[in-house]
């Protein structure tokens, strides 16, 4: 055991995965919470890559071939989630809810992290002027409550409610304007950090070019925590968005299912007692966003040594074993 | 995160808190100043993308009115005059005071943000007590269970409340106590009588149950509490998730303190050790969190008052948006910059007094 742990294997390309390598290197609870998370965002994945051949109607369907869909129809029978009040599948909105919500994650999170990595590396290696006007921008954006500007920017650019391109840009956009500033911070800290490192001085005295130093040796060296941002900025665009929709600053319910409009919808419901038009987008959010947050969470640990379990050496010497590891993370 | 640095040696620290009063008066004035930038910026950007969205004419009367008649409305409004002429006249009305009259329903702005303001405010006081009485006790409990199955709970349950959005949790609350149990009502701020028995008041402040208490209305202040507890609940959980698992990471963090570990072996109980030695420096980080929390408070406030027809400023905010009314959204959004401004300098300079190691 010992002699291995010294001796550097050659890893796999599974082995060095953020995620797949996580799961190796976690025990116990950690190890529990993690594959929850990840199962849990496995869901949401099938179900938003597969949406039309999972979902048994469209998610602006209201009738079939046997006529028209009953509205506000209890769940059972042909519709085993119920029906809305305007006639609609909830298990089809859910499932393709799933879809957009999986588009909007990926058209923000992707547009904030180019710019926010770009700002942040350009930023933290010049200094200077653009650097404090930068930091001051950043952070009186990061400061205001993300959801009203993102109100804010979604009304700019749709001018109230579009289709389902022009929604998810829209939003994406909204949310991109929310992250940017995060994204900016860490990468621009990091970025001054490494500007102090050797391996950057030794660069510069070779001759190399800012563009170089920047791309090749501070870019690598100061983007590996963003797997972990993104899994915990995925979650975070997932509730602007619904809460977008919740307000009706979203994407319209004919050209595209979304989960937090929908809520918004059901809250009328609510009053007379229909439970099933809310409660069933509702989890949808909460499960999604729990587990990227499990994931995310797990991987922040994972990352920390002081943070992350160890797996016991023997399992008979239980106790002592427990005792070093506490006074190792305190 | 800051706990689980090591504090300096005293030594180190010594020469340093000899300059602190020099060092911690111009800490407060360049933060002082910060303040104005932060403003400025988020009001400049409202401002323009305010005007991306139209202009509040064609959104109140387009389709209903003849092109020409709107667009004599506009010009005589100004808002077709070049934009930088426009901010720059809106910067001057601000810096004279001027809010102007919203252009929907014609109040003036300090007085809508004053009643709607009041509204939110009780709001996010309310569910800061909920935050607190939840999510202290539940975290100093988690970090004395450490690593054991209520830890777990503990800990999936914030994940849990980070996970639900308010409306969410609004919408389950409702379902349960009010329509299912019919313990509380689905809705508003106060019953019909009650509000119009505060707004007969003289002075009022606005928030309903200093008000009730202040004209000694206990039936009127039973009617208010009844109404807040489920908005204050469902905003509150949000904010409780965050603060359990920040005690709990900081009373992990002080329990492996020298100190307490001297408490440890005089034989002091462990409860005594979590409740009395532990927890106290374990506080400060939240009053830094909690500063943080106010922007997510008045973010979830948005939400949570639509949720329960709540008649706020996030209310207002989301029918003003909606009727393109810029005024109305500039003098909401100038406010709530205000306060996350100030707010965040208050807290810097609170954590620049308990730590001085943040003063730089």
């Amino acid at each position: 055991m010992s002699t291995e742990a010294f001796t550097p294997a050659k890893k796999s390309l599974l082995d060095r995965l953020p995620v797949s390598s996580h799961i190796r290197r976690s025990v116990g609870l950690q190890r529990t919470m993690l594959l929850i998370g990840v199962v849990l965002c496995a869901v949401f994945l099938v179900a938003a890559i597969f949406a039309p051949l999972l979902a048994p109607y469209g998610y602006s369907q209201i009738s079939d071939d046997a006529g028209t869909f009953p509205a506000q129809a209890a769940p059972g029978g042909k519709h085993p989630w119920g029906t809305t009040v305007g006639g609609y599948d909830v298990l089809s909105r859910v499932i393709w809810g799933s879809q957009t919500a999986a588009t909007v994650i990926v058209v923000a999170v992707l547009m904030a992290i180019f710019i926010g990595v770009f700002l942040g590396l350009v930023s933290g290696y010049f200094g200077g002027w653009l650097d404090r006007i930068l930091v001051v921008v950043a952070d009186a954006i990061y400061a205001f409550p993300t959801l009203l500007l993102a109100i804010v920017v979604s009304i700019a650019i749709n001018k109230g409610q579009s289709g389902f391109w022009g929604g998810i840009l829209a939003c994406g956009f909204a949310i991109t304007a929310v992250f940017v500033p995060q994204y900016f911070r860490v990468i621009r800290a990091e970025t001054i950090r490494l500007k102090a490192e050797p391996f950057v001085e030794s660069a510069q005295v070779v001759g190399a070019s800012s563009a170089r130093i920047i791309g090749r040796h501070i870019f690598a060296n100061a983007t590996r925590t963003l797997p972990l941002i993104f899994t915990l900025n995925a979650s975070e665009a997932i509730l602007t968005l619904a809460g977008l929709g919740f307000l009706g600053f979203g994407i319209e319910p004919s050209s595209a299912a979304e989960w937090g409009f929908d809520l918004n919808k059901a809250m009328s419901d609510a009053s007379s007692g229909i439970w099933w038009t809310g409660v069933f987008p509702g989890a949808a959010i909460v499960l999604t966003v729990l587990g990227l947050t499990l994931v995310g969470e797990s991987m922040n640990d994972l990352n920390d040594p002081r943070l992350r379990g160890r797996r016991r050496a023997g399992s008979k010497r239980k106790g002592t074993e427990v005792k070093n590891q506490t006074e190792v993370s305190a | 995160m800051t706990t689980l640095i090591d504090t300096p040696p005293p030594t180190v620290a010594a020469p340093k808190s000899k300059s602190a009063g020099g060092g911690l008066g111009k800490y407060i004035l360049v933060r002082f100043l910060l303040i104005f930038p932060t403003i400025f910026i988020l009001v400049t950007l409202v401002f323009f993308l305010m005007r991306i969205t139209g202009d509040p004419i064609t959104a109140a009367q387009g389709g209903r009115l003849p092109q020409e008649q709107i667009d004599a409305l506009v010009h005589q409004a100004g808002y077709d005059r070049p934009l930088f002429i426009q901010y720059l006249e809106y910067l001057g009305q601000i810096a004279t005071g001027n809010f102007g009259r919203t252009i929907s329903d014609g109040r003036p702005v300090i007085e809508m943000l004053a009643k709607f303001g009041a509204a939110t405010l009780e709001l996010a006081i309310n569910s800061l007590v909920v935050a607190l009485l939840v999510g202290i006790p539940l975290g100093m409990f988690a970090a004395h269970k450490r690593d054991k199955v209520p830890d777990a709970l503990l800990r999936f349950f914030a994940i849990l409340c980070y996970a639900t959005p308010v409306f969410f949790a609004g919408l389950l609350l409702k379902l349960t106590f009010s329509v299912g149990l019919g313990w509380f009502p689905v809705a508003g701020r106060a019953s019909t009588t009650t509000e119009l028995a505060m707004s007969r008041l003289s002075a009022p402040t606005g928030i309903y149950w200093l008000d009730a208490l202040r004209s000694n209305d206990l039936a009127a202040f039973g009617d208010i509490v009844h109404h807040a507890v489920l908005p204050a609940i469902a905003l509150g959980l949000l904010t409780a998730g965050v603060f359990l698992r920040l005690v709990r990471t900081n009373v992990i963090g002080t329990l492996g303190k020298d100190y307490v570990e001297a408490g440890r072996s005089r034989g002091v109980s462990e409860y005594r050790l979590v409740t009395k030695h532990a927890y106290k420096p374990a506080l400060i980080p939240i009053i830094t969190v909690m500063g943080l929390q106010i922007a997510l408070l008045l973010g979830g406030a948005v939400l949570t008052e639509t949720t329960f027809e709540w008649k706020g400023l996030g209310y207002q905010l989301a029918q003003y948006l909606t009727a393109r009314d810029f005024v109305a959204v500039q003098g909401i959004v100038m406010l709530l910059a205000v306060i996350v401004a100030v707010t965040n300098f208050v807290v810097d300079i609170l954590a620049a007094l308990i730590d001085p190691r943040v003063r730089y």
